[in-house]
């Protein structure tokens, strides 16, 4: 069969994928992008052609800068919280133990809880009057009066950390999981008549294997959190004080709550700048360690 | 390992006990709070197990009564099942053809990547145009209108997970039927698709989950009891004059029952779909 005509035939197939994708992807993304010349507003003025100015009035904000700033630090701090966590209890359920299989099925539920119900969750433990968080730490002496943890800028950054880890590292400890049990016995073996210690063994025994796994995990939940939006909508709101106002909450505040569609669809396509090199970053970092092993 | 010292065995049960408790505790809580009477829950100090068990807001959510918090949690659970039901429908039928092409022909495989880039897309760069476009059309506030908006997700995501799936089924299986003389349709039908069954269950029951959780697009573009899904109904709770602590944690724990459920039933597929991109690569 000529392949001319199984590569018409492969378009073909893929047509109506291809239609779906670029009247609800596509086109959208166009329409950001010629938006984002123009001063209009979410409903009624189409808006007219104002060139670069969004851009530069939302660059040279402080609103952005900081924005910039907490949706990093928010991205940083859980995502290497998440990896930590997720390589200690993945090599925690690569032992032998009693009820190891019970233990990996609970795992799956923080992964599994939908985002809305974890940040609701949160919501309710750090209650200023009536959570559990507060309750527990009074009751164990550990501290005195209750606080408002996500209603002081100083700890309701922090708080949401707390919350996003929880729902997340089960999931790295899944994945880590699953490339420690790639590691055959006998290389583990060998390695310990040869008298390797355990950090030895770790790091040039286990490590090849993990490495790989974990640096897609590391990709897709870098990503994940730069975009963050609903754990902190449902949160905080960005408050207090804007304290935990990530770009994607900036966006919508801009866009939807001030109706500027025009100056939103610049900042949008601020953000989705930021996430592609991010993505490309990655990519070529992982094709760099697919080429070392 | 052989060498275990009782030192080490004791070390490996307690991380293990710390585990299941950082997991359990917060799903527990949300549990008990949802069985709570209000008084229990605003004692201090807190009543960490309820002195009676309260199963009225189960039977508060989940009346139908008009104009009730029932009423408006059942719309919600229904507008959810529809507008999930119906994107998972639509993503997985355009998804097959396009991922069995991309899986089959080398010459196109670059495709693949186009499609998996458009899922990193941040959803706020794609948010305003889908909103003038639904109000151009009407479809702001209704299922379809939303169902319609999460192909941007699922199409992209499902056709990723088809193609790895069409992958695993070897090719040489449909050689041979086409020297047999069969046709193309003929070796979808009887031969690849029963085959892949398995491989477009999971990937459907995935693409699912994910418009379940789906929170952004559903903020934006329902307002009321017609297509608000459960997510906003749970951030409204969340975020109104809601006195009651123990009714918002009855609404988590009933939303959160079927991707948990599935979840746990679905173990095995799940951990070797979070892995097999990884592993391999």
């Amino acid at each position: 069969m000529p392949g001319t005509w199984i590569t018409t035939r492969a378009w073909l197939l893929m047509l109506p994928l291809l239609v779906v994708m670029i009247a609800v992807i596509g086109w959208p993304l166009v329409d950001t992008v010629r938006l984002s010349f123009t001063d209009a507003k979410l409903v009624g003025t189409a808006g007219g052609f104002i060139g670069l100015d969004n851009y530069a009035k939302m660059l040279g904000g402080s609103n952005f800068q900081r924005a910039l700033i907490t949706t990093t630090c928010f991205a940083v701090v859980s995502v290497a919280a998440e990896m930590v966590l997720g390589v200690l209890a993945a090599l925690l359920l690569n032992q032998q133990f009693r009820g190891r299989t019970a233990l990996r099925a609970l795992m799956i539920l923080p992964w599994a809880l939908p985002t809305v119900v974890n940040a609701t969750l949160w919501r309710l433990i750090y209650n200023p009057e009536y959570g559990a968080l507060n309750a527990a730490l009074t009751q164990l002496g550990l501290l005195e009066s209750y606080r408002s943890w996500l209603g002081e800028p100083g700890s309701a950054l922090a708080a949401l950390i707390v919350a996003d880890c929880w729902k997340n590292f089960p999931l790295v400890a899944l994945i880590a999981l699953a490339a420690l049990q790639a590691v055959p016995r006998d290389i583990t073996a060998a390695a310990l008549v040869d008298g390797a210690g355990p950090l030895n063994r770790f790091r040039y025994v286990t490590m090849p294997y993990l490495a790989g796994p974990l640096l897609v995990a590391l990709v897709l939940r870098t990503i994940e959190a730069f975009k963050v939006f609903d754990i902190i909508w449902v949160m905080t709101r960005g408050g207090p004080a804007n304290s935990t106002r990530t770009l994607s909450i900036l966006v919508y505040q801009e866009a939807f709550s001030f109706q500027r569609a025009g100056s939103g669809a610049s900042l949008a396509l601020i953000v989705t700048l930021l996430v592609t090199i991010l993505a490309v970053a990655y990519a070529a970092l992982l094709r760099k360690a697919a080429g070392a092993s | 390992m052989e060498r275990q010292t009782p030192l080490f065995t004791a070390f490996v049960y307690l991380g293990a006990l710390l585990l299941a408790i950082v997991i359990l505790a917060p799903l527990a809580w949300l549990f008990v709070m949802s069985i709570s009477s209000a008084a229990d829950l605003s004692a201090k100090p807190l009543n960490w197990w309820p002195d009676e068990i309260d199963l009225s807001r189960y039977r508060a959510l989940l009346s139908t009564i008009e104009n009730t918090a029932g009423a408006a949690f059942v719309a919600s659970l229904l507008n959810s099942l529809k507008v999930a039901g119906m994107a998972t429908l639509a993503a997985v039928a355009v998804a097959i053809p396009a991922a069995w092409a991309v899986s089959r022909t080398a010459t196109v495989s670059w495709s693949l990547y186009a499609v998996i880039a458009t899922y990193m897309l941040p959803p706020v760069a794609l948010a305003v145009p889908l909103y003038m476009g639904l109000a151009y059309f009407g479809l702001l506030n209704s299922v379809f209108g939303l169902a319609l908006v999460y192909l941007t997700i699922l199409a992209p995501f499902t056709t990723w997970l088809l193609k790895s799936g069409f992958d695993s089924i070897p090719r040489e299986i449909e050689s041979a039927a086409m020297i047999d003389g069969a046709r193309l349709d003929q070796i979808l039908r009887l031969l690849t698709l029963p085959l892949a069954a398995p491989v477009m269950a999971t990937s459907a029951l995935f693409a699912f989950l994910l418009a379940w959780d789906e929170f952004f697009y559903a903020l934006l573009f329902t307002s009321d009891l017609r297509a608000k899904t459960l997510t906003v109904a749970i951030a409204d709770l969340a975020g109104g004059r809601v006195s009651d602590y123990g009714l918002i944690a009855t609404a988590g724990v009933l939303a959160a029952l079927p991707p948990v459920l599935i979840g746990l039933v679905m173990q095995r597929a799940l951990i070797s779909g979070l892995t097999s991109g990884g592993v391999k690569g």
